[in-house]
């Protein structure tokens, strides 16, 4: 039963060959027998959702349920859920129950998907390896030796080992493309604006954005229908229609183009990782594409860029968790300065309060001009390089991370090796366009990942080739032994 | 050695919308704490801020007001800092491009006509409040009053006395409340004022180092704290000392200022533009819709007063002081359709003194505009004379009706039929033969006296044009 797709679990509950309550038993069974090993949860919430499971087998018989409805999920821990424990890995919000929901999960709810549970994830969405979180990191289910990805390392490794049958995730600067890479699972990171952010604990509130992490395409594009729309209450959200993603899965490739940055594919980039990621992009031209090299001439400035205005935004988008009003406060107190310096610096883990730093020095007087503004500058050049790309070719093709999966351990003393994780994936959230990564091999029985990028709402397109090209391939069939 | 002191005002005034500038709460004063605080008040994590258009739009009738430029493009930043009530650690304000440029207004100030730069005006969500008594050694926070929307209007350093500064302050508290974008309460808070004074050697052109006043919650304590400061600031430097810049707080009940932080203790605000609001781009069309809300200002009001009633520049002044007191005098004239002058004296005479006796707004007024018409008609056609008139004025005010019904319950019409008070007035006449003796050998003073005695007589009802010619005639 959890090796069935979102679509196919749909069909079985429309057929009334399962309920939703036994589906949803079945997985928080899978998640007690196995997620010790993993630990891709933070909270499970059982008795919620055998209740909706109970709400949704009601909606089948009578015939009122959608196509998602009694499907199980996890939700990342960044989105908050009333009466639940939304803690966004941080000992900080340990003790924070949310009073309201996100958009993400009162849309998903009136779906009439089932939540299990809230999903680990590195503190406040900061990190690459889901090593920062407060309740421990996360394993990887191909090889526990190894991080599953972050910052949406919980809802990858749950999705994967298949204790959810689909997940969602946040994307910053590649949380969502990045862990689904790592644990051989596909993810899409929608256009900026195509998913509220109401309700998604901000980390770099002009770089968040929220998608789905799911085993292929065709499930990517179900639950993107979903989450996706404009919403009153997130200024930043685009009033634009959501089109039927799963439509268009099938449309031909033949005549599509796609752009291989150079800038990518250089000598830089491991050799068993060229050959892995060609080998697919040949798949792809087997179906009809027309591949041809284009430039991203700036791309090598993502990093820095991103490190100046990601900390900048976080530095005051985390100035509200203080002690005061809710989430950690320090015992005893002597005055408001001990309050503020206790509880912030107990409370807060030390990649957060890095960043914290970075941000805030990044804006201060004086350095204002040097550090943020030229990086809003170099972020609009970016962002042309994308626009210009977008001119020859329908989307872009490109390794969604340097390689698999390192060990755990291996780079956390290292920030700087860390933040290098995500040199492709994080230009585009500067360039706020959408791109997905998707199964495209292994190296070493680690999975690999192959991300098209694409132009903005161009999310049905991405799909589009992911689905063509699961058709042709089984990656995205692999499952990790032992689960 | 003579001095001039150099005032920049920054005023805040509250907007009045229904409900805050970035959320759906009420704004309504006076609720119990934390009562009227959402998630979003509360920067609870996730929350987002949406723009109310409604304080954009009262932004806009403000700069349009003040002849300003209304930016097409205004955008709104974060002001970070620390304090237990502001909730998100940091204020949506704007920085850089604030929703209003350039304007000016002018002033009078003992019959000079003086004109004062606005620099600019800007949209800003308020703080809440720290409440520091009655906690046993802590505080209370009460985050009603946050997100509350403000336009912060900066001025010129323009103003050389505290005189000039009020002036500026009442007129600002005059347009606002004209605009109906600010209740202009000042002991709730929702027009509040920050000073900033130097003093320099009269004939120099560099400004002064400057402190900034805070704590001004009314127009007496702008004055003196100014003057306070001023004094202040020049005994520092003729004593060979410096003023440093700093800010300071007034102290009313010790009438002094003392500091509060200097300029290096100073936070760094680091200002940048707000990622989850966009850019307010306003068009054409929006600000000629806007421009079609704008009632008439208090200045081309006053002149309209002078031009068309033929008011004096002190009445016309007097009556245009708010919006509603001149609705008042307007539809007074209206209904009287006659004498705007007689109209004018009765508003800002009897009815402006029983109002402040009792503490009342014009809005509050027991009297309606159409009462007190009705009672001027009755001077006018002779029912009653003015001095009765004051007479049926008290019991308006005090309810017993209009002025028509009075009249007729108390028996207080004019007597104007001639026979009648020439009764009277031989009445009079025969009662005191020895002051009628003295007044025909010459003591024309003795006249006044008659006519006291009549009218008495009459219970002051006789008409007292009729009661001054009949007499004169009887005692020739």
């Amino acid at each position: 039963m959890h090796n069935k797709t979102l679509a196919q679990l749909s069909h079985a509950l429309h057929a009334k060959e399962i309920s939703s309550v036994e589906l949803t038993q079945h997985f928080l069974n899978r998640i007690s027998r196995f997620d010790e090993q993993l630990n891709s949860f933070i909270t499970v919430t059982p008795e919620r959702a055998l209740e909706q499971a109970r709400a949704a087998d009601q909606r089948l018989q009578s015939g009122t349920a959608g196509f998602l409805t009694g499907i199980p999920l996890a939700q990342k821990d960044i989105f908050c859920t009333l009466g639940v424990k939304t803690s966004c890995g941080s000992k900080m919000l340990d003790n924070f129950i949310s009073p309201y929901n996100a958009t993400t999960v009162e849309k998903l709810d009136a779906a009439g998907m089932v939540m299990l549970g809230k999903t680990n994830m590195d503190e406040f969405a900061m990190g690459s390896s889901n090593e920062t979180s407060f309740y421990g990191a996360v394993k990887n289910p191909w090889d526990l030796k190894a991080v599953p990805g972050g910052s949406s390392g919980g809802s990858a490794a749950a999705v994967a080992a298949r204790l959810a049958p689909v997940a969602t995730g946040t994307d910053t600067g590649g949380s969502i493309r990045q862990p689904a890479a790592l644990c051989g699972i596909t993810g899409i990171k929608p256009t900026y604006g195509r998913v509220s952010r109401y309700g998604m604990i901000a980390f770099a509130s002009s770089l968040d954005q929220g998608g789905p992490m799911t085993r292929n395409a065709e499930d990517a594009a179900y639950l993107l229908k979903e989450m996706a729309g404009f919403d009153l209450r997130d200024s930043t959200s685009v009033d634009s229609p959501v089109p039927d993603y799963v439509a268009s899965l099938n449309d031909s490739l033949e005549g599509l183009r796609i752009g291989l940055p150079k800038e990518f594919f250089s000598k830089d980039l491991n050799s068993e990782m060229a050959q892995t990621l060609e080998t697919a992009i040949k798949e792809l031209e087997k179906l009809g594409a027309i591949v041809k090299e284009v430039s991203l001439p700036n791309s090598h400035l993502a990093i820095p860029v991103y490190y100046v205005v990601a900390p900048a935004e976080c530095s005051s988008n985390l100035s509200r968790f203080d002690g005061v009003r809710f989430g950690y406060r320090c015992e005893n107190p002597k005055d408001l300065s001990d309050l503020y310096k206790r509880s912030r610096g107990e409370g807060f883990g030390s990649e957060v309060k890095r960043r914290i730093m970075i941000g805030t020095y990044a804006l201060s007087a004086g350095y204002y001009d040097a550090y943020y503004l030229k990086a809003q500058q170099i972020r609009r050049l970016i962002s042309e390089d994308y626009k210009k790309a977008f001119e020859e070719v329908d989307i872009i093709a490109a390794p969604t991370s340097p390689t698999p999966a390192f060990n755990l351990g291996e780079k956390t003393d290292d920030p700087v090796t860390m933040y290098l994780s995500d040199i492709y994936t994080i230009a585009v959230n500067l360039a706020g366009i959408p791109a997905l990564s998707m199964p495209a091999g292994f190296i070493n029985q680690r999975p690999v990942g192959l991300q098209l990028m694409g132009n903005y709402f161009s999310e049905a397109k991405l799909l589009n080739v992911a689905h063509r090209f699961q058709k042709e391939t089984d990656w995205h069939l692999q499952t990790p032994n032992g689960f | 050695m003579e001095w001039e002191t150099v005032i920049g005002l920054e005023i805040h005034a509250q907007l009045a919308t229904k409900s805050k500038i970035f959320s759906g709460a009420s704004t309504a004063y006076g609720a119990l704490p934390n009562t009227q605080a959402c998630t979003v008040d509360l920067g609870f994590p996730g929350v987002l801020p949406v723009l109310n258009s409604e304080a954009v739009r009262m932004a806009c009738k403000f700069g349009l007001a003040i002849g300003a430029g209304i930016s097409s493009r205004s955008v709104f930043a974060r002001k970070n800092y620390f304090y237990p009530d502001l909730p998100k650690g940091y204020q949506i304000s704007q920085y850089e491009l604030p929703i209003v440029q350039k304007g000016q207004l002018d002033i009078e100030v003992e019959g000079e006509i003086k004109t004062i730069g606005i620099t600019r005006a800007h949209l800003e969500e308020d703080a809440g409040k720290s409440l520091h008594e009655d906690f046993h050694g802590m505080s209370g926070i009460d985050l009603n009053r946050a997100g509350t929307p403000l336009i912060e209007i900066v001025s010129e350093p323009d103003m050389r006395s505290a005189k000039e500064a009020i002036a500026y302050m009442k007129k600002i508290h005059a347009l606002v409340k004209y605009l109906e974008i600010c209740d202009g309460n000042m002991q709730e808070g929702s027009f509040r004022c920050d000073a900033n004074v130097s003093v320099r050697r009269k004939g120099e052109s560099k400004f002064g180092t400057r402190a900034e006043l805070k704590n001004l919650n009314s127009f007496r304590f702008v004055e003196k704290a100014i003057n306070i400061e001023v004094e202040r600031q020049i005994d520092l430097l003729e004593s060979g000392k410096q003023v440093i810049q700093e800010t300071r707080l007034y102290d009313p009940d010790k009438n002094e200022t003392r500091s509060m932080r200097s300029k290096e203790e100073a936070n760094d605000y680091r200002y940048f533009p707000d990622p989850d609001l966009l850019p307010v781009i306003l068009d054409e069309n929006f600000l000629a819709q806007v421009k079609t809300t704008l009632p008439e200002l208090p200045d081309a009001k006053k002149q309209r007063f002078i031009s068309q009633y033929g008011l004096s520049t002190y009445d016309a002044e007097f009556l245009t002081d708010t919006r509603d007191l001149a609705t008042y005098f307007e539809k007074v004239v209206e209904t009287l359709k006659a004498d705007p002058k007689l109209a004018a004296n009765w508003v800002m005479g009897d009815l402006s003194s029983f109002l402040n006796k009792q503490n009342l707004e014009i809005s509050q007024s027991p009297v309606s505009a159409e009462m007190l018409a009705g009672m001027l008609g009755k001077i006018l056609d002779n029912t009653i004379s003015g001095k009765i008139a004051k007479q049926i004025f008290e019991a308006m005010w005090n309810g017993e009706g209009t002025a028509e019904q009075i009249i007729e319950k108390q028996g207080l019409k004019q007597v104007t039929d001639t026979s009648a008070i020439e009764t009277l007035i031989d009445e009079i006449i025969a009662q005191y033969p020895q002051q009628l003796a003295d007044y025909r050998s010459g003591k024309d003073k003795l006249f006044g006296f008659f006519v006291g005695q009549a009218m008495k007589a009459s219970k002051g009802k006789a008409n007292p044009t009729q009661l001054n010619d009949l007499l004169k005639k009887k005692l020739a």
